[in-house]
């Protein structure tokens, strides 16, 4: 710790940050640009200039930058000095030159970080009477807006996109007065992070496209705490709805699992709550007929199916209260996993890891602070896009290094990727196909999955000679190999990645390695951070008996050893082959189906209840790492949809069905402890989800009835629809979007960290549920492999998309904007032997699937890579080899323009 | 707002010659890596092609694999590297202050008559382009300009005329 001294007062501080991050820390108004918490310094913007004195004797002293200085002990600044204070106020003066006067119609408007420090510098007469400086905009895609002409030239961009998320396609172009951020040319911004730009710009260059289309001011939204359910990272954000329909979704800060950032499906993958496909209306359906159903005889449908010859089938997608109410209507022997039984038997394997003390599941945080890792067969970026974002910064452990051997502070953000330049922590990716990592990789083998199974616990066995070896087809990556396991051993904080999208064995023999590790460190837990594909599998996973696979179900369905079935927000089409399913649901005697949207399962359902979407109720997920968060309700469904645990459980109350869920399922005995205590809120008010400026509400339906209606009454949560209350200015318990006097934008949230990038103060970042046994388990034995492909088999491994494989975000029409159909990624070797050509179809021996040729170089010869688009295909239809079939040419409807791949051949070469 | 845009320019890169690919290949010798070669580069096309289209911009960033962004970054950074297709002979014509002093804005102007071109345009017949410098570090001798590669000191409207004779292609 150091002391320095701002303006007479004396604070204690960390002598590794600059000034203005202290500065920050302690409360204290200075206005900057340029920096940003997670990008450290560049001293660009010259906008937090303060007066530093050399010791107390020194009345003159010296304008420094606060953000280029570093806070050690003795130093003595004045933010409040005339001179400093003139200073800043001519830097927001020149920066504002060619700035339009364009709030009022500026999507930024009232959120503008610029705004604020205009305020703050008290620059507020505009004397430069010349011609402004004018730009042309760029068409950037479906996601963000360009307005060249708001840009002060922070260079927080590029430093954002290119530096922070790894973009190639946004570059500052240029000089001087006509500096110009954009792409080289126009076209759609191809990072999958490109939508924090909006939060990053502190102006409106780049703006929310999707939110312009029905647009509100932040201020008149209604916002509340919540969590993305695109996948299982379980990112926090801060939706906002209006009008009834929810608008937009923005960042909600959490130290430990997604700090500053989304990513774009996250952001933009909303929009199927407001679609109109909704189901909104509880039916059933009579000879064809769908006749309306009323709350009575709802609850007596309820009633015939709480029977001991109900079937329940979880999801992965639902809450756990959900899931746990549909568990306590049929009983735990008759509740049955959603998910495909090849997942589910994985996903066992996951959860019985999590008990293992030899193992630590990283948050994604701590991923960042890796410095060796190893991703073994798990396409990250688009299976968890954000721990993608997360890695991307785990390779710069090694600048960080460099930086401290070379005693140059970490924030000087500049100096440290000068001195670095390519030097990295080692990220070492083992998978079927190039991926969008592979830019910053050192390491990578492509390779078929029986073959990356081997190579895993190969690895394994160079570290531990306890760890059982495997034999692989061939042995020319022997010295990959031992040099991925040097780097690990060598490592400080080692991290494995794997996961379940293709299957357990890859789990294994990244648990081998890990196991391996903490033999030879003889540390508490290695980090093992397994992948699940969808934001409840694991709360999923341990409502579920082991035992209750879907399969299972299925079979005592149609056996007639149940009659009935329920279905919680579920598609079963997507989760075990079209025969199985059609089989079950012809012998099911009643069908009960709750969902959202409709689907090929809803279509079957003799009941259907429409369930309310995330915004629309409070619920608690349990992410990859077994983290449980609350996401809170923002908006009343206005039609009849309802929570599914609220159809399945009439009476109870959510916080008590969340403390019986707490006593009776095994695993869940902390999940109380995610739910806002009631004592902490002052006078017994509720916290209002409405700000304080949220205006019209005497208007909003003034083309109805003139008089206010009341407002919306919430009894299940802390929270209110409502402006009442004690709003979230200084406490952070329940905060969904920041606001601090003088702070507008969402740089406000440094008045609510108890240091910058620190904890929220009185916030908490989740409850890791697994309890650690102490026991370590033994080493899988690696796979025995008998099977071996037949002559023109390829070995089939499932690609997937950011935008395409989360059911409900591909629902949405921006995220449609960047799909493409269905495709199988082959080399090009395969493609010549086979006689096609980029873009061909094919027909996949067996089935009746027909899908695009993507002939791609990163790809291993004899293996095919299958992404399934979004509900095209069925990958329970596939076994472990498929044979692909030329056949005649169809009209895809999305094409394949959406793809962003590295390694795709040019179209020249394949004719 | 403004619903102006860029149009699209070209998508397909040109294909280096291997003139321009010998010399490119030699100064990677002389660098640390491929990404510092990028203005070399592209001096070296257009020292070949005159300017640097977007062609040859694409051939560049798909030869040294520099992202086309970081590389139109480069070449928009610097006014010497010509987007734009240029005359046979690029005019610099200095109007800092020595030059000032000693008129150069008449020796501008007799320019401007002569070939009917204002800076940043290039004459009817392709011969000249116009475009003026700050500074070109001949101040004893002012008024300035180069032409190509040649320096013209101590310029006079007569010794323009001459000049413009010179090179001029007819």
């Amino acid at each position: 710790m150091a002391k320095i001294v701002i303006d007479g007062v004396t604070y204690e501080v960390n002598p590794n940050n600059n000034l203005l991050q202290e500065c920050l820390s302690q409360g204290l108004d200075l206005p900057y640009f340029c920096w940003h918490p997670c990008m450290g310094s560049v001293g660009a913007c010259r906008q937090c200039a303060v007066k530093q004195y050399r010791d107390e004797d020194d009345k003159d002293g010296m304008l420094v930058m606060a953000c280029m200085t570093p806070a050690s002990d003795g130093t003595i600044i004045s933010i409040e000095d005339e001179g400093a204070k003139s200073f800043r106020s001519e830097v927001i003066e020149s920066l504002m030159i060619s700035h339009p006067h364009d709030c009022p119609v500026c999507e930024e408007g009232g959120e503008c970080h610029l705004q604020d420090m205009t305020q703050m510098s008290g620059h507020n007469y505009r004397r430069y009477d010349k011609k402004k400086v004018t730009h042309r905009n760029q068409y950037l895609g479906p996601f963000i807006s360009h307005e060249m002409n708001r840009c002060i030239a922070c260079y927080r961009c590029v430093r954002y996109y290119d530096n922070y998320a790894g973009g190639t396609d946004l570059s500052v172009q240029a000089s001087h007065h006509h500096v110009y951020f954009g792409r080289h040319e126009e076209g759609t911004l191809e990072s999958e992070f490109s939508g924090n730009l909006v939060e990053v710009c502190p102006t409106g260059v780049f703006t929310d496209k999707v939110f312009s289309e029905h647009y509100s001011r932040k201020w008149d939204l209604q916002t509340a705490p919540s969590v993305c359910v695109g996948c299982s990272v379980g990112c926090n954000t801060a939706p906002g709805e209006r009008y009834g329909s929810l608008r937009r979704i923005v960042n909600r800060y959490n130290s430990e699992v997604n700090g500053y950032f989304l990513c774009d499906r996250g952001r933009f993958g909303f929009d199927f709550v407001n679609s109109e496909e909704r189901l909104l209306e509880p039916i059933q359906r009579k000879q064809g007929k769908a006749e309306l159903l009323t709350a009575a005889q709802i609850e007596v449908s309820i009633q015939q199916f709480s029977s001991a010859e109900t079937i329940g089938i979880g999801s992965p997608r639902a809450s756990n209260e959900s899931n746990f109410a549909l568990r306590c209507l049929v009983g735990d022997d008759n509740f049955y996993a959603g998910c495909s039984d090849a997942e589910y038997e994985s996903l066992g394997v996951i959860l019985a890891l999590a008990a293992d003390a030899a193992f630590h599941s990283p948050s994604v945080r701590e991923i960042e602070q890796a410095d060796a890792v190893l991703i073994l067969g798990e396409d990250v970026t688009n299976i968890a896009p954000r721990i993608a974002l997360a890695l991307r910064q785990s390779v710069r452990n090694k600048a960080k290094e460099l930086a401290d051997e070379n005693r140059i502070p970490q924030w000087q953000d500049a100096a440290v990727r000068e001195l670095a330049q390519h030097e990295r922590s080692p990220l070492s990716i083992l998978s079927p196909a190039v991926s969008r990592l592979d830019d910053v990789a050192s390491e990578r083998i492509i390779d078929s999955l029986p073959n990356l199974i081997a190579f895993g616990h190969q690895i394994a066995n160079k570290i531990s000679d306890s760890a059982a070896t495997a034999v692989s087809a061939s042995s020319e990556h022997d010295d990959t190999l031992a040099l991925i396991a040097q780097q690990l051993l060598r490592a400080k904080r080692p991290l494995i990645i794997a996961g379940n999208s293709n299957g357990g064995e890859l789990i294994k023999a990244a648990a081998n390695i890990a196991k391996a590790l903490q033999e030879k460190n003889d540390d508490a837990g290695i980090d093992l951070c397994l992948l699940v594909p969808e934001v409840n599998s694991l709360g999923m996973g341990m409502l579920v008996d082991p035992a209750n696979k879907l399969g299972a179900a299925l079979a005592r369905l149609q056996d007639g050893d149940a009659k009935r079935l329920i279905v919680l927000e579920n598609d079963l089409y997507r989760r075990a082959t079209a025969t199985e399913v059609d089989a079950a649901l012809e012998k099911a005697e009643q069908i009960l189906v709750l969902d959202q949207l409709p689907t090929r399962t809803t279509a079957k359902a003799d009941i259907v209840l429409p369930a309310t979407a995330f915004s629309e109720h409070e619920a608690t997920y349990i992410n990859y790492e077994g983290r449980a968060q609350l996401s809170f309700q923002v908006n009343k469904c206005q039609k009849m949809a309802k929570p599914s645990w609220r159809w399945l459980n009439a009476a109870e109350h959510i916080d008590d069905l969340v403390q019986r869920c707490c006593n009776e399922a095994k695993g869940f005995t902390k999940l109380s402890e995610v739910l806002p205590a009631d004592n902490q809120f002052v006078a017994g008010m509720k916290v209002p989800r409405q700000s304080h400026r949220y205006s019209g509400r005497t208007a909003m339906i003034a083309n109805i009835n003139v008089h206010e209606p009341k407002q919306m009454v919430d009894d299940e949560s802390i929270m209110s629809f409502s402006m009442e209350g004690v709003p979230s200015q200084k406490d952070s318990t329940i905060l969904a979007s920041s606001w601090a006097p003088k702070w507008n934008s969402n740089q406000s949230i440094s008045k609510f960290q108890d240091e910058v990038n620190g904890e929220l103060k009185q916030g908490h970042t989740g409850i890791l549920m697994f309890e650690k046994s102490t026991s370590v388990g033994a080493y899988f034995e690696p796979p025995v492999n008998s099977l071996t492909a037949a002559e023109k088999q390829l070995h089939l491994a499932f690609g997937f998309q950011i935008f395409g494989s989360d059911e409900l975000s591909a629902r949405c029409k921006p995220i449609q904007a960047r799909m493409t159909d269905a495709y199988v990624g082959i080399s090009p070797e395969d493609a010549q032997s086979r006689n096609l050509v980029q873009g061909d179809t094919v027909t996949i021996s067996g089935t009746d699937s027909n899908v695009t040729v993507c002939i791609r170089t990163g790809i291993k010869t004899g293996t095919a890579l299958l992404y399934c688009g979004e509900g095209s295909l069925n990958p329970a239809e596939f076994s472990e080899f498929i044979e692909i079939e030329k056949c005649e040419k169809q009209s895809a409807s999305l094409g394949m323009r959406n793809l962003i791949l590295s390694d795709l051949q040019d179209e020249d070469k394949s004719s | 707002m403004s619903k102006e845009v860029i149009a699209s320019t070209a998508t397909k890169p040109r294909k280096l010659s291997a003139e321009e690919i010998a010399e490119i290949e030699h100064e990677m010798t002389l660098y640390p890596d491929k990404k510092a070669v990028g203005l070399e580069a592209l001096k070296i096309v257009q020292k070949h092609q005159g300017w640097v289209s977007d062609e040859s911009l694409l051939g560049i960033s798909k030869y040294l694999e520099i992202p086309a962004a970081d590389l139109e970054g480069v070449a928009t950074f610097f006014n010497l590297v010509y987007r734009q297709p240029v005359g046979k002979n690029v005019i610099l014509f200095c109007d800092s202050v020595s030059c000032w002093i000693m008129g150069c804005e008449n020796i501008k102007a007799h320019i401007k008559d002569k070939l009917d071109i204002d800076y940043g345009e290039t004459s009817k017949d392709g011969d000249f382009t116009l475009i003026p410098v700050p500074c070109l570090g001949d101040c004893d001798r002012a008024p300035v300009m180069m032409v190509g590669p040649d320096l013209h000191r101590n310029l006079t409207p007569e010794k323009i005329n001459t000049i413009i004779s010179d090179y001029s292609s007819k």
